[in-house]
């Protein structure tokens, strides 16, 4: 398909762009295949390039001969286009609307992106299970790597790669596969250091309405036990919820047959309600009332702060039993792809001190999201602003970062990165020049050649250039377990996203530089200090030789 | 003291408001303090504590529930009835002091002789904060009608009126106002010669009128030549306004006095601010609260909504000001507290002086203090009458918190700052805020026998700056132009909860920035003093000795510095929390658990600066 004929005009003179809190624009508004651009004739300083994948939904509306278009974007922010002439206004809406909803993956921007920087290191290439392994290896000898899945048949979203215990061989872990949702057995997820205690994830058990049981699957997670001690199932939806699901070939571990394992239920939402969370919160932000009991009795109703503090209960619980308790856990829902792993990659930003790196936090994601293979296209097609028939969007990831930077306000000096780079990931998870969050699965990519065929986000974020915009310069490495806290008065709403186009953020942006600026003279002093003193130390060695013969 | 029946009582325990921690100390009864004394100890001044509760008995001991009005809560347990009962009925006389000579204040030594004591109370003087505003001038006056208070005892002695406001006129009108509050200047807006003025409602009841009221109003109007016109603001709700009427008081009729533009502004008065601040406690003092009980609790109690109301009030007077040049009369019922609110934050919003510590004193001494807001009353200073108390000056500081979240540049102060002047507003520490008017205050002698609050700020106020503050900020923003959406305003955490640690952040950017801005301030130092001392090298006129003297001292004295950043590293690197004492979800019952010591402290101060 060529996207030519999907575009009836391509240009368009004397379009005005209006944005809140932005001066207006005026200029030639461009259609490409994957871009809407705008640019001035004045002076080309004021331009807006939008990615179409990047439009969740768009209206029109005409006045006279004046044309409208509202276009709403994943990333929340709402811009309006006034288009002179009908027929110009009803073209381009047309091919702005037939351009965002590409169906074909293989015809998004990533596919045509040609990076203009110079790949130094190649984010495809950049976190290798095999690597991860070799630090595990360094600590225990307990663990192994399996490559049952290496055709992607034991279990069509996970990786090729699994850490595994090392006493349970392949044919047991084809036999517990296929006694969990998807093929989804249990895999190690985090090892922690200071006591050997281990989280594991799967998807949930298929019991059924008969109480089915797998040995294999059994003695797989009891393999992870030490002797005589006990762990923890971490089942994130309530009893009731996992009751239900027996009905439909589901269900959860029977306490008689994993008596050395105590279940907890959590309640964290299912995926189709954390949409319509997100796009409840988002209204209520846009919201331009100004009356507060409408604001809070909006953002209550949204229930987004309460899938935070949900979410972010959860993993404190299974960093504590991992800590605090000294017992290991295992974590699953449903499918083992949504609150499952925002709950084991938030408690190893609790746990491990590494994962509060950039590079650490990149692994994370590269492991326990991309990797561990949840589904970011099917759940980022889609924004706060979709109104059509949704499939299976859901803002899984967003609420994980939200959480992170919960964590990040609590703890501002242990983290090496900011806020930017969680908003980046925000934006580069719905939309992208980048193949990273393309595709559902690691099998899936490989089908897509996206490491042959695109850029990797992390080959651009890890650029000096780039990364200097996500440093936290508060940032000072500490080796202890954070403990955020969940009271409702302690978590707030993430303005930085939600209310990032409703806001002047000038005087904000301003005091945040003031603050780099202050830091960054503190070390410039320091080695001021520093090179005078050696300066000093010099001029007394020269002046006294008799001192040191 | 006579009060103390038991003045300590051992194996006390201390229990955490929102966890299941507990502590055991000793607790000591004191004229002034009741003090916990365990590894750290605790002390809550008399004056603070609000209310005391006894709990039935428990197996564990008695517990007794203190609530203070810097909204502090704690939960002793004490072991033996007696002991509790005794310490009960101590405070209780205690807390409710008779005469104002059982203040603190009147006993409180800072070990300063008298000449220190007299400069603190000279270091705000309003006479010179008139002149700065540009008064008196062509237009306004000083009026000496109230030397004696006979026109008004709740109002200073100097008074600034338009120069055409003869005595005759201004005695009139103050006898058709409440309380004799008849119209005054507060604040004059030098660039466009508008003034904000300040009284209380006129005593029109239904029909009547006042010909020199209206005589003072058009005095006020004409002393402004920018604007035909001046706003009325009546900062209470309508419906308020006019119940009034029935008892003879009221509002401006616009039919009588000539070039007005009349307009309610709808703040609620101090009973429904009491009861709104009541309920936002109890919502947030809730354990285990959930996101949906935390958000509909904090609508429901409206507090937010109270602030905003206020906010949008000063906003309106600011721009009227500012925009529009015109003058603006503002008033509520007896003009000492919406009016103090509004006029307070809209100066604050013109005028960036009021932005600096120092201005931010000016400005509370000027329409707090001097204009007789009734502390004593509103905070319950003595034996008091519970429906006068009211967080009216909270609710003030609350606001300035609001605005420096929007401007984190504007403020020369930090939330600090705000949260100690709360402090001592209650403490009865300091002679400032005692009494209900400055008359009284002139009785009680307060400066001759208590000290000045600001100067003790001021002794400390590298505690309380604003790292990021900066000055040309005030050149680019003279006029604060703050966002209303109801999203902007947040909770005051730091506030409400400023003695609950477990609620806040672990480690503080504040404290951080601020170290680290000390730190630049040294390093600098240090920068010279090596320079100076490479330049002495370089010159061998000095005498050996002399300069390896100095030297030793240098780098001895930098071997401390040259680390300063890290030098605070007992404090800083003790974050992280405890898991046990958030309680996520509860381990209890649960096999193995245990009470785990703490593996990591919390960082003390990070929810409340010691100073």
């Amino acid at each position: 398909m060529e996207f030519a004929e999907l575009i009836k005009t391509p240009r368009v003179d004397g379009v005005v762009l209006r944005r809140p809190f932005m001066p207006t624009v005026e200029g030639t508004l461009c259609l490409t295949g994957h871009h809407l651009i705008l640019s001035s004739r004045q002076d080309n300083t004021e331009e807006l390039w939008l990615l179409h994948a990047n439009i969740d939904s768009t209206e029109k509306r005409f006045v006279g001969s004046l044309g409208t278009i509202i276009v709403k974007c994943k990333d929340l922010r709402v811009i309006q286009l006034d288009i002179p002439g009908m027929e110009e206004c009803l073209n381009i809406a047309s091919s702005i609307e037939a351009l965002s909803t590409l169906d074909s993956v293989s015809l998004m921007y990533p596919f045509f992106y040609r990076p203009l920087f110079e790949v130094i290191e190649d984010g495809w290439q950049s976190f290798v299970p095999e690597e991860s392994f070799k630090d595990l290896e360094s600590m225990t000898d307990e663990w192994r790597l399996s490559e049952v899945n290496k055709d992607f048949s034991v279990c069509p979203s996970y990786p090729s790669l699994l850490t595994v215990p090392r006493d349970i061989d392949d044919e047991s872990l084809c036999k517990a596969a296929s006694f969990r949702h998807g093929g989804r057995f249990p895999v190690l997820s985090y090892y922690h250091k200071k006591n050997g205690m281990v989280i594991m994830r799967a998807a949930q058990p298929l019991t059924g309405t008969n109480g089915r049981r797998c040995k294999e699957d059994e003695k797989l997670i009891n393999a992870t036990l030490c002797a005589g001690k006990r762990g923890y199932i971490i089942d994130t939806r309530t009893i009731a919820v996992a009751q239900q699901a027996k009905a439909r070939g589901g269900g959860f571990e029977q306490e008689a047959n994993y008596p050395q394992w105590r279940r907890i239920h959590k309640a964290i939402e299912r995926s189709n309600v954390l949409q319509d969370s997100l796009i409840k919160l988002v209204e209520a932000c846009n919201d331009q009332s100004h009356s507060m009991d409408r604001w809070l009795s909006k953002l209550e109703a949204s229930n987004w702060q309460s899938n935070v503090k949900e979410i972010l209960t959860t993993a404190c619980l299974a960093a504590q039993c991992i800590d605090r308790e000294g017992a290991s856990v295992l974590v699953h829902g449903t499918e083992g792809t949504d609150s499952t792993l925002q709950v084991t990659s938030l408690a190893q930003i609790i746990l491990d001190p590494a994962c509060r790196t950039i590079r650490g936090f990149e692994v994370l994601i590269e492991r326990e999201w991309l990797q561990a293979g949840h589904p970011f296209q099917q759940r980022c097609a889609q924004s706060a602003y979709s109104n059509g028939k949704l499939r299976s969007e859901a803002p899984v990831f967003l609420l994980f970062l939200d959480c992170v930077w919960q964590i990040l306000r609590q703890f501002p000096c242990s983290f090496q990165f900011n806020e930017n780079l969680l908003i980046m990931l925000f934006e580069h998870a719905y939309a992208s020049q980048f193949g990273t969050f393309l595709g559902n699965c690691v099998a899936e990519r490989g089908k897509l050649q996206l490491s042959q065929k695109t850029v990797s986000l992390w080959s651009w974020v890890n650029r000096p250039q780039e990364l200097e915009r996500f440093l936290n310069p508060l940032y000072e490495p500490n080796n202890l377990v954070i403990w955020p806290s969940v009271a409702p008065q302690s978590l707030l709403l993430w303005e930085g996203v939600f209310l990032r186009w409703n806001r002047s953020t000038k005087c904000l942006d301003e005091a945040y530089q003031e603050m780099v600026h202050i830091i960054e003279y503190n070390k410039e002093l320091q080695n001021k200090v520093n090179s005078l003193r050696r300066q000093l130390a010099q001029l007394e060695t020269e002046d006294s030789p008799l001192q040191t013969p | 003291m006579e009060h103390i029946r038991t003045p300590k009582v051992e194996q006390v325990k201390l229990l955490d408001r929102f966890s299941n921690k507990s502590v055991i100390g000793t607790l000591h009864l004191t004229a002034t303090h009741l003090i916990f004394v365990e590894s750290n100890s605790t002390s809550i001044l008399h004056h603070h504590i609000a209310s005391m509760e006894k709990l039935s008995l428990t197996t564990s001991g008695c517990p007794l529930l203190i609530q203070c009005r810097n909204f502090r809560l704690v939960h002793f347990v004490i072991p033996r009835e007696r002991d509790c009962h005794d310490i009960y009925s101590s405070l209780l006389r205690l807390l409710r002091p008779v005469s104002y000579d059982e203040l603190y204040a009147f006993s409180y030594n800072p070990k300063q002789n008298d000449q220190q004591r007299e400069e603190g109370w000279q270091l705000i003087d309003l006479a010179a904060e008139f002149e700065r505003m540009g008064v008196p001038c062509d237009q306004w006056q000083l009026t000496d009608v109230n030397r004696e208070y006979k026109v008004c005892e709740t109002y200073p002695r100097d008074l600034y009126v338009p120069i055409t406001a003869s005595k005759p006129i201004i005695v009139g009108s103050s006898k058709f106002r409440s309380k004799g509050r008849f119209p005054v200047l507060t604040y004059f807006y030098q660039e466009k010669k508008a003034a904000v003025c300040r009284c209380s409602q006129p005593l029109s009841g239904f029909s009547a009128r006042c010909l020199e009221d209206e005589h003072m109003l058009q005095a006020i109007s004409k002393a402004n030549h920018n604007s035909r016109y001046i706003y009325v603001m009546d900062t209470r709700p309508k419906l308020n306004a006019l119940a009034n009427r029935a008892a003879g008081k009221g509002y401006e009729n616009e039919d009588n006095y000539s070039n007005i533009r009349f307009q309610f502004v709808g703040i609620e008065n101090i009973h429904v601010m009491r009861g709104s601040l009541q309920k936002l406690l109890e919502v947030v003092g809730t354990r285990s609260l959930s996101m949906t009980d935390y958000l509909v609790g904090l609508e429901n109690s409206g507090w937010l909504r109270h602030i905003k109301a206020i906010m949008d009030a000063a906003i309106f007077l600011a721009k009227a000001v500012t925009v529009e040049g015109a003058s603006v009369l503002v008033h509520c019922s007896d003009g000492w507290d919406r009016t103090a609110q509004v006029c307070a934050l809209g100066s604050l919003l013109m005028d960036p002086y009021y932005r600096t510590i120092k201005g931010f004193m000016v400005l509370i001494e000027k329409d707090w203090i001097s204009f007789g807001h009734k502390f004593a009353d509103r905070c319950d200073q003595l034996d008091p009458d519970q429906k006068e108390v009211s967080p009216i000056f909270t609710q003030f500081l609350e606001c300035v918190w609001q605005l420096t979240e929007q401007f984190p540049q504007a403020f020369e102060f930090s939330e600090w700052f705000l949260i100690q002047i709360h402090e001592h507003v209650h403490s009865c520490q300091f002679g400032n805020f005692l009494g209900n008017s400055q008359r009284q205050r002139e009785v009680l002698q307060l400066k001759e026998r208590t000290y000045s609050l600001w100067a003790h700020l001021l002794s400390e106020k590298q505690n309380y700056m604003n790292p990021v503050y900066s000055p040309s900020f005030a050149e680019s923003h003279p006029v604060l132009e703050p966002s209303t959406q109801a999203c902007h305003f947040k909770f005051w955490r730091n506030m409400y909860h400023q003695y609950d640690r477990s609620m806040h952040p672990r480690q503080s950017i504040l404290k951080q920035v601020l170290t680290f801005k000390e730190s630049n301030r040294e390093l600098e130092g240090t920068v010279q003093a090596l320079k100076t001392n490479k330049n002495k090298k370089n010159t061998p006129l000095l005498s050996r000795k002399e300069v390896q003297q100095e030297e030793d001292e240098e780098v001895f004295g930098e071997e401390a510095r040259e680390d300063a950043p890290a030098s605070t590293d007992g404090e800083r690197t003790v974050e992280g929390s405890s898991a046990t004492e958030n309680g996520y979800g509860e381990l209890t019952g649960s096999f193995g658990s245990k009470n785990e010591p703490a593996v990591v402290t919390l960082e003390f101060g990070v929810a409340r600066m010691t100073c």
